[in-house]
């Protein structure tokens, strides 16, 4: 048994770094597009703030595996090709997205009114208020939810394995076809998901404590 | 080349959605109160236990929600019998995970409940002589739940949409039934239209009803 585990191990590492540049693509992207839609969805006009808003309710509101199957089948009807890879990584985007527009949402409105008044009053412009006053306080808030909500990102990458992505979930499955030995791979599988994501949320916790300064 | 919208073969099939809606409800009403059940045991165990205790109570929460659930759906139903003399079918295997896994989620909220129960009604409760029984069963615990609604009504509608992942072990549940017609008819952006709707209207309808409930249970302040 340990022999056969041993002999995986390779494998299942190329499905981890599969696992690990899947969560990271969809980190990146959704924040890049989360924290422009969250600001849209705060200082946007009002057609803007109502389409933000849509799209992030209706995201939020379905299973993360049915926004998947949606895009991965129902793609190429709207005569868009994407690789598997891609689909997986675009639905579990959109799904990420959605989630950063509210962090930001809940950063952004967590900032006391008075010191958007107070940037005012030194005659700050719009563009200054934000960049200098704003911003960098709102980041404080944003952080500890985000790096929390990136282990959700990990945790979500092991759906695209029913896409025929091989990562980590799919190369575990693919190892238990061959060998049947079920427990102790979904073990070692769960303690390698474990590892990344307590590192996530313990780096979380202690972000959490040191920017507990900031008061209302 | 364009793709024309045709339902009627969706609504030839609708029973395998509608049968499937009322099966997801009805695994997450049961794993939620089987998830009750275990948050509010493990909750009390910990508020009162020694070190040992809570290192394990939380090393099971820590990694309930770090790992995904696809794999625990997995490692129930295929890992699991290979090591233990059972045999269960699979909605059964998937109500066992699910349960478990919510339970992890509702002990880390009843919890923070207790401990946000103010020390005056536990005070209160003894100086009128309650046992320490009493005093939880009749104090504690009614305000504890109280305070705990919210979370626990968006609990359950995360879980009522983790009810998905159901259909990677062949529980005929809603997104099975839409794979189910995706695959039988091809008719892809209909299934998939329909099947958001149908989350979407029942997500926000126990949204709204549990909502109503919080208001009339809401906690004194």
């Amino acid at each position: 048994m340990l022999s056969q585990i041993l002999y995986a191990l390779p494998f299942l590492a190329q499905g981890f770094a599969v696992t690990l540049w899947v969560s990271l693509l969809v980190v990146v992207l959704s924040l890049i597009a989360g924290v422009a839609l969250g600001v849209g969805l705060v200082y946007g006009p009002a057609p803007l703030r109502w389409a933000v808003r849509i799209f992030s309710d209706t995201i939020r509101g379905i299973p993360i595996l049915v926004l998947m199957f949606f895009v991965y089948y129902g793609l190429p009807a709207a005569a868009l090709h994407l690789q598997s890879f891609w689909a997986a990584v675009l639905a579990l985007t959109l799904f990420k997205t959605a989630q950063v527009v509210e962090y930001v949402r809940g950063a952004v409105g967590s900032i006391p009114k008075g010191q958007s008044e107070a940037a005012m009053a030194i005659g700050l412009t719009f563009r200054q208020r934000l960049t200098s006053v704003i911003f960098p306080q709102a980041f404080r808030r944003f952080l500890p939810p985000w790096i929390n909500g990136v282990t959700d990102a990990v945790k979500g990458s092991a759906l695209v394995s029913l896409l025929g992505i091989t990562d980590l979930m799919q190369a575990i499955n693919q190892v238990i076809g061959r060998t049947y030995e079920a427990m102790p791979l979904y073990i070692l599988g769960a303690l390698i998901y474990f590892a990344v994501n307590y590192a996530l949320s313990y780096a979380s916790r202690r972000l959490e404590q040191r920017f507990a300064f900031i008061r209302d | 080349m364009g793709y024309t919208l045709n339902f009627n073969l969706i609504w030839r099939h609708f029973d395998k959605l509608w049968g499937g809606l009322l099966l997801s409800l009805e695994l997450a009403v049961i794993s939620i109160a089987i998830g009750i059940v275990i948050g509010l045991v493990l909750a009390v165990w910990y508020v009162s236990a020694g070190r040992v205790v809570r290192a394990i109570i939380a090393a099971y929460v820590e990694f309930i929600r770090n790992v995904p659930l696809i794999l625990l759906v997995y490692l129930v139903f295929y890992g699991v019998p290979t090591v233990v003399d059972l045999a269960y079918s699979a909605p059964t295997s998937f109500v066992l995970t699910l349960s478990v896994y919510s339970g992890a989620y509702l002990v880390e909220v009843f919890r923070s409940g207790l401990e946000a129960v103010p020390r005056g009604q536990l005070d209160a409760g003894k100086a009128i002589g309650l046992t320490p029984w009493q005093r939880l069963v009749h104090v504690r615990l009614p305000t504890m739940l109280r305070i705990t609604l919210p979370a626990l009504s968006n609990t359950f509608i995360s879980l009522f949409k983790d009810t998905s992942i159901a259909s990677v072990i062949s529980v005929p549940e809603l997104t099975y039934g839409a794979q189910w017609i995706n695959f039988n008819t091809f008719r892809i952006v209909e299934v998939y239209l329909v099947t958001t709707a149908m989350y979407l209207v029942t997500g926000y309808a126990l949204l709204f009803g549990l909502r109503l409930v919080e208001r009339r249970f809401r906690a004194a302040r």
